[in-house]
């Protein structure tokens, strides 16, 4: 039985506590997708895997202040919570980790996380730092040239915001007022290299100034701060208002990636703390605080993000690999060309 | 059929594709209020509006990469780099993305987006407003690049662009805007990519070439057809995809070849066609290839001297037709 709720009252607008037990779920289910796509490798099963832990709550968060079905969502390769969150399923997931040939992104050929789901909205990007960012002021920009009521979401690290393109992907849209949401998940990190190394402003929202448009601030390991946040900058920029630039306080957990050893350039002691700070039992105490999860439940709900990444797992492992004459597919509209 | 100028084709196709299809907008530096540099879109803005007619900050990587977007979502951008000399900036957006955006998504996106941009030099255009590009792009698979040479194929070759699935590199050569007359067919015009056209058909050599040098070729052609050599002069339009078989039909026809082009010689488009030729064709010549190209210096200089010397001229093609004639 669970107990009584304490502060329900205080649920922010748009969230019931259903919804919020469904982005607790889908942390969850992102935390297994993350550890089993990190033990594949292991294995030696899938080459490569890339991680979002520490990022599960602005991600559900940013995804939740979405319409799906209305608004984009142009997101980077550390966005699986975001995916999982917006309509990516586990077996879609998996299937990209194991670079099977019915992956949908992108049919094996690109590395896992890069999502492109058109009918879902989630546009096509590549692992080039920032470059789909201006794509994601282009959709922004077509949804206001067609009067559409679209809202393009596009996520970055705080390393991409070193890039030219990412400078000039804000300029643009602070000229022009495009419907859009700059979310950059700001880890510290830019693989190795720290934050002070990457730029000589404290906060990355700081920048916005620049573009002439707000940039504000959320704790990126809350996830119920992280969808008002998200939730008012698209409601800004559904009704005309223009972009903003957020900017979530978040960090990295693990690695860069598996090919990454992050005790090349952070200490254990810091590895430990950041630990500390883990967006998943933080929600799980909110939760419980407001009476709507027990312990119970949460095993319940780990169970079942198990058994459907269990099932994902086998099934995408059986599933065909591309074959040499994909290879020559998809190269233009009419096929391969001279 | 009316006769234009190359810059009037390519300002008429432009203002066709906007009053025809409402997906269709252009977006780059100066085109609206100035109606670009060289007034091809002078008007534009009047006529369909700043929505329509984007004038942009001066950044090319972003003027690519909006565009992208935009074609990502299902509109049709044109847009313009002022000078391909500028298109540097870009690189990453057409190469890295426009032109992998379809194979990266396998099928799942496209990018039909035209990138129009006056390249080449004969204008006093010094070491920036005067390159040649297509070898930087004709390399990479998914892209596509045009460079046509008359007014009725900018006329067609454009309209074929904006129709596209993918994203085209479109090439104008500044020389022939105003330089190169032509009668252009009225209504819509299409001229299919990836198909080359014999300028000057002929039966003892063949030049292999586009752009501006198509007609500096015919123009050689002409003055050696007195000395009794029929020269074949045969265009590319399209340089990727590059119409192989017109170009081994024609070097197995005339049994030598010349290519001429005004890009760098070093691993410009004429060695693909030298190889081309050399991998299907090799027992069929009389002559070894010959190519006469812009020389290996990073670009023509602002005095005239080196203009002149940078750039194939009628003369020197005529010269290097000679001694292919001979060998």
């Amino acid at each position: 039985m669970k107990s009584e709720p304490k502060v329900r009252a205080s649920l922010p607008e748009g969230l019931t506590p259903e919804r919020l037990l469904e982005m607790y779920y889908y942390m969850v289910l992102t935390r297994t997708c993350d550890d089993r796509g990190f033990a594949l490798n292991r294995q030696g099963k899938i080459p490569f895997a890339a991680t979002c832990q520490g990022h599960e709550a602005i991600q559900v968060g940013a995804a939740f202040a979405l319409r799906r079905g209305v608004d984009w969502l142009v997101p980077y390769y550390r966005d699986t919570c975001m995916a999982l969150s917006f309509g990516v399923t586990p077996r879609e997931q998996l299937m990209c980790l194991f670079a099977r040939k019915g992956d949908i992104f992108s049919s094996g050929r690109q590395f896992p996380n890069h999502y492109s789901v058109p009918d879902r909205q989630i546009a096509s990007i590549s692992s080039i730092i920032a470059a789909h960012v201006t794509h994601a002021v282009g959709i922004a920009l077509a949804a206001k040239m067609r009067k559409q009521s679209a809202v393009v979401l596009t996520s970055f690290g705080e390393g991409s915001t070193s890039e030219g393109e990412w400078h000039e992907a804000l300029n643009f849209a602070g000229i022009h007022k495009v419907p859009i949401v700059f979310l950059c998940e700001n880890n510290e990190y830019a693989i190795s290299v720290h934050q002070s190394l990457q730029m000589g402003v404290k906060n990355v929202a700081d920048r916005a100034a620049g573009y002439g448009f707000p940039g504000v601030i959320c704790d990126g390991t809350d996830p119920v701060q992280s969808y008002e946040t998200v939730r008012d900058a698209v409601e800004r920029a559904r009704s005309g208002g223009g972009p903003t630039l957020v900017e979530a306080k978040c960090y990295r957990a693990m690695s860069h990636t598996s090919d990454d050893n992050q005790l090349t350039y952070r200490t254990p002691d810091e590895i430990e703390a950041v630990k500390t700070r883990d967006p998943i039992p933080r929600f799980e105490n909110w939760l419980k605080e407001r009476g709507m999860i027990d312990d119970d439940t949460i095993a319940e709900l780990k169970a079942k993000a198990l058994r459907e990444v269990n099932d994902a797992t086998d099934w995408a492992e059986a599933q065909a690999p591309p074959t040499e004459a994909d290879l020559y597919t998809h190269v233009y509209h009419s096929g391969p060309l001279s | 059929m009316a006769t234009k100028n190359l810059l009037e084709a390519v300002r008429e196709t432009l203002h066709d594709a906007m009053a025809s299809d409402e997906r269709v907008f252009i977006m780059g530096e100066d085109v609206g209020a100035r109606g670009n540099v060289f007034l091809i879109t002078a008007g534009f803005q009047e006529e369909f509006g700043r929505e329509r007619i984007i004038d942009t900050p001066l950044a090319e990587a972003s003027i690519v990469g909006v565009a992208i977007g935009a074609a990502m979502a299902g509109l049709r951008p044109i847009a313009e780099i002022q000078f391909a000399d500028f298109i540097y900036p870009a690189f990453n957006q057409i190469v890295g993305e426009a032109a992998k955006t379809r194979y990266r998504s396998a099928g799942g996106n496209s990018c039909p987006l035209v990138i129009r941009t006056p390249y080449g030099g004969g204008v006093r255009g010094a070491l920036s407003h005067s390159v040649s590009i297509e070898a930087l792009f004709y390399h990479v698979p998914g892209l596509k690049v045009l460079a046509p040479s008359t007014p009725a194929d900018a006329k067609g070759l454009l309209t074929s662009a904006i129709a596209d699935e993918d994203p085209v590199l479109f090439l104008e050569h500044k020389r022939t805007y105003r330089l190169i007359k032509g009668e252009v067919p009225e209504g819509r015009h299409t001229v299919p990519i990836g198909k080359a056209d014999i300028a000057r058909a002929g039966k003892d050599l063949s030049v292999i070439t586009y752009g501006l040098m198509r007609h500096f070729a015919v123009e050689a052609a002409e003055k050696i057809a007195a000395e009794g050599i029929d020269a074949e002069v045969v265009d590319l339009r399209s340089i990727r995809p590059m119409d192989r078989e017109t170009i081994i039909n024609s070097a197995t026809k005339t049994r030598r070849v010349l290519v001429v082009h005004e890009d760098n010689k070093f691993g410009g488009v004429g060695a693909e066609i030298s190889a081309a030729i050399a991998e299907e064709a090799l027992f069929e010549l009389d002559a070894p290839i010959k190519r006469l190209c812009g020389p290996d210096v990073p670009a023509m200089g602002y005095a005239k001297e080196y203009e002149e010397a940078f750039m194939p001229s009628p003369e020197r093609i005529a010269d290097a037709m000679r001694e292919l004639a001979q060998f």
